[in-house]
């Protein structure tokens, strides 16, 4: 289907030939990634700018109070996550930061991991740093948690034995059962994955593929997918935000 | 509490056709699926959405299990007068939503 | 058929192992052709249906079978003397035929419809137009779906 080869020999992809797994997709999902008016994580993107707005929690605040018009406040905001957090002394996911203000600032109970709201309002902030290059910091605060995270995409696991740079540096482009392997960057995340039938975090994509290998899968949160997703951000450095994304 | 995204031009010319675009949020659960104890999951689909132009039906779609979730739906329509486009989803459980979108016609 | 429904289920069992989810899609039974053409003559009754005049656009490879962009046309003036009444689409191997019908009329302005539909497994889609003179037309296309390679659980 596609002529493109992955690389021949276990390495990092090359930062020029880097592609982003919408250009691995057919032209129909495509098509349905870029008509704003048939995306269905629009959809979500719809109701995340609803809770923007909404007052919530005991202190009665809503995001916009503090962060006032998104388009504006949280641009550039999601193409710089997992960010540092002084508070936790670890780099945290957009959705951890999104839960800290809501129990620190807000007063409202933290929102479940992969529910409605919490989806929602992640892929409003995300929408906001579209097109925009991913920019993550690394210094020698975060450099330990991106070394762990590297480590762990190169480290064999699960029944399978397999580590994640086996079929996203090695084989991308070629085929897994019915599917065409991405290189597997994060660049559209929260996604509409076709196979959910909904949107959901990377969080969730990367304990999909932890039971693909036959891995137990880390909960969500914990700081092993955090470190994860830290490097991985880092590794599509420079690539384009497009969330909502469509993924089969 | 349904999402809908609606595409509406917001004016044509008397007599252009227009294309409408409707997206709604429902997981079209098909009655198909089985937990993982083997119990059927019941059905819960959206099963009926009407369009209608200043009262007057256009379009209608039956839909059934086979329809995605989040159904997607464009359909045409002539702009025959300004006024209100009405969208309505009807479906299992009692499930209702409506959207309009107002066009002026010149 | 039977490999990929044993190999699902097979796989549904190892991630069970894992004590993992609650919800798994496992492939349900389908319906016969046979039940697709008694779906449609429910529709046409003993009306002839000829191939033709309708237009039924679907990718050949589906990405996913859960979600399957479909665009149906039929050639039409759609006067209020001549126009497409209604498209009906149908499915030979889902679990069950009918997908969809679309009712239209002379204000359609044309006959053309657009949606996403599921497909579960590899077959044939038909799309019947229903004409204001009561005659039915009709067009098929094939599509190959392929399952995801790494299942969910949960």
């Amino acid at each position: 289907m596609v002529a493109l080869a992955g690389a021949s020999f276990a390495g990092e992809i090359p930062l020029a030939e880097r592609r982003s797994g919408y250009e691995l997709m057919s032209r129909e999902t495509r098509a349905m990634q870029d008509d704003d008016t048939a995306n269905p994580g629009m959809l979500a993107v719809l109701e995340g700018g609803g809770l923007w707005a909404r007052k919530t929690g005991a202190a009665g605040r809503a995001c916009a109070d503090c962060h006032g018009d998104a388009r504006a406040g949280m641009k550039g905001v999601a193409a710089r996550y997992p960010a540092y957090d002084a508070a936790r002394k670890r780099p945290v996911s957009l959705e951890q930061r999104i839960n800290g203000c809501r129990t620190d600032r807000q007063q409202a109970p933290a929102l479940a991991y992969e529910s409605r709201e919490l989806l929602a309002l992640t892929a409003y902030v995300a929408r906001q740093s579209r097109g925009l290059p991913i920019d993550i910091t690394v210094d020698a605060r975060t450099q330990p948690f991106l070394d762990s995270g590297r480590a762990a995409f190169y480290r064999r696991q699960g029944q399978l034995n397999l580590a994640c740079s086996q079929c996203h540096d090695d084989h991308w482009g070629r085929k897994l059962a019915g599917n065409v392997i991405p290189q597997a960057h994060p660049t559209g995340y929260p996604v509409y994955r076709l196979e959910w039938q909904s949107l959901g975090s990377l969080e969730r994509r990367l304990r999909n593929c932890l039971v693909g290998i036959r891995a137990e899968p880390y909960e969500y949160g914990a700081p092993e997918l955090i470190d994860l997703e830290l490097f991985l951000m880092w590794r599509a450095r420079g690539m384009a935000i497009e969330t909502p994304g469509v993924r089969p | 509490m349904a999402n809908a995204l609606i595409n509406v031009p917001d004016r044509a010319r008397r007599g252009e056709i227009i294309e409408i675009k409707t997206l709604i949020s429902h997981p079209m659960e098909t009655g198909y699926r089985r937990s993982q104890l083997g119990a059927r999951i019941p059905r819960d689909i959206i099963r009926l959405f009407v369009c209608t132009y200043n009262g007057t039906e256009v379009f209608r779609a039956e839909l059934y299990p086979a329809i995605a979730a989040n159904p997607f739906v464009v359909f045409s329509t002539v702009a025959t007068e300004s006024g209100t486009l009405a969208f309505q989803w009807t479906g299992d459980n009692g499930f209702s939503a409506t959207e309009t979108a107002t066009i002026t016609v010149d | 058929m039977d490999r990929e429904t044993s190999r699902r289920q097979f796989l549904v069992g190892a991630a069970a192992g894992l004590g993992l989810g609650a919800v798994v899609t496992v492939v349900p039974a389908h319906a016969t052709p046979q039940e697709m053409q008694d779906a449609i003559r429910k529709i046409v009754g003993s009306a002839p249906v000829t191939k033709g005049r309708v237009k039924l656009e679907l990718p050949p490879l589906s990405e996913n079978g859960n979600t399957v962009p479909l665009t149906v046309s039929v050639e039409s003036a759609m006067t209020p003397a001549d126009h497409v009444r209604a498209i009906h689409v149908f499915t030979e191997l889902n679990p069950q035929p009918e997908v969809v019908t679309f009712r239209l009329g002379p204000r359609a302005g044309r006959a053309r419809v657009s949606t996403r539909i599921r497909l579960a497994t590899t077959q044939t889609v038909t799309a019947i137009g229903e004409l204001s003179d009561g005659s039915f037309w009709s067009a098929t296309a094939s599509v190959v779906v392929t399952l995801a390679a790494c299942l969910e659980d949960a």
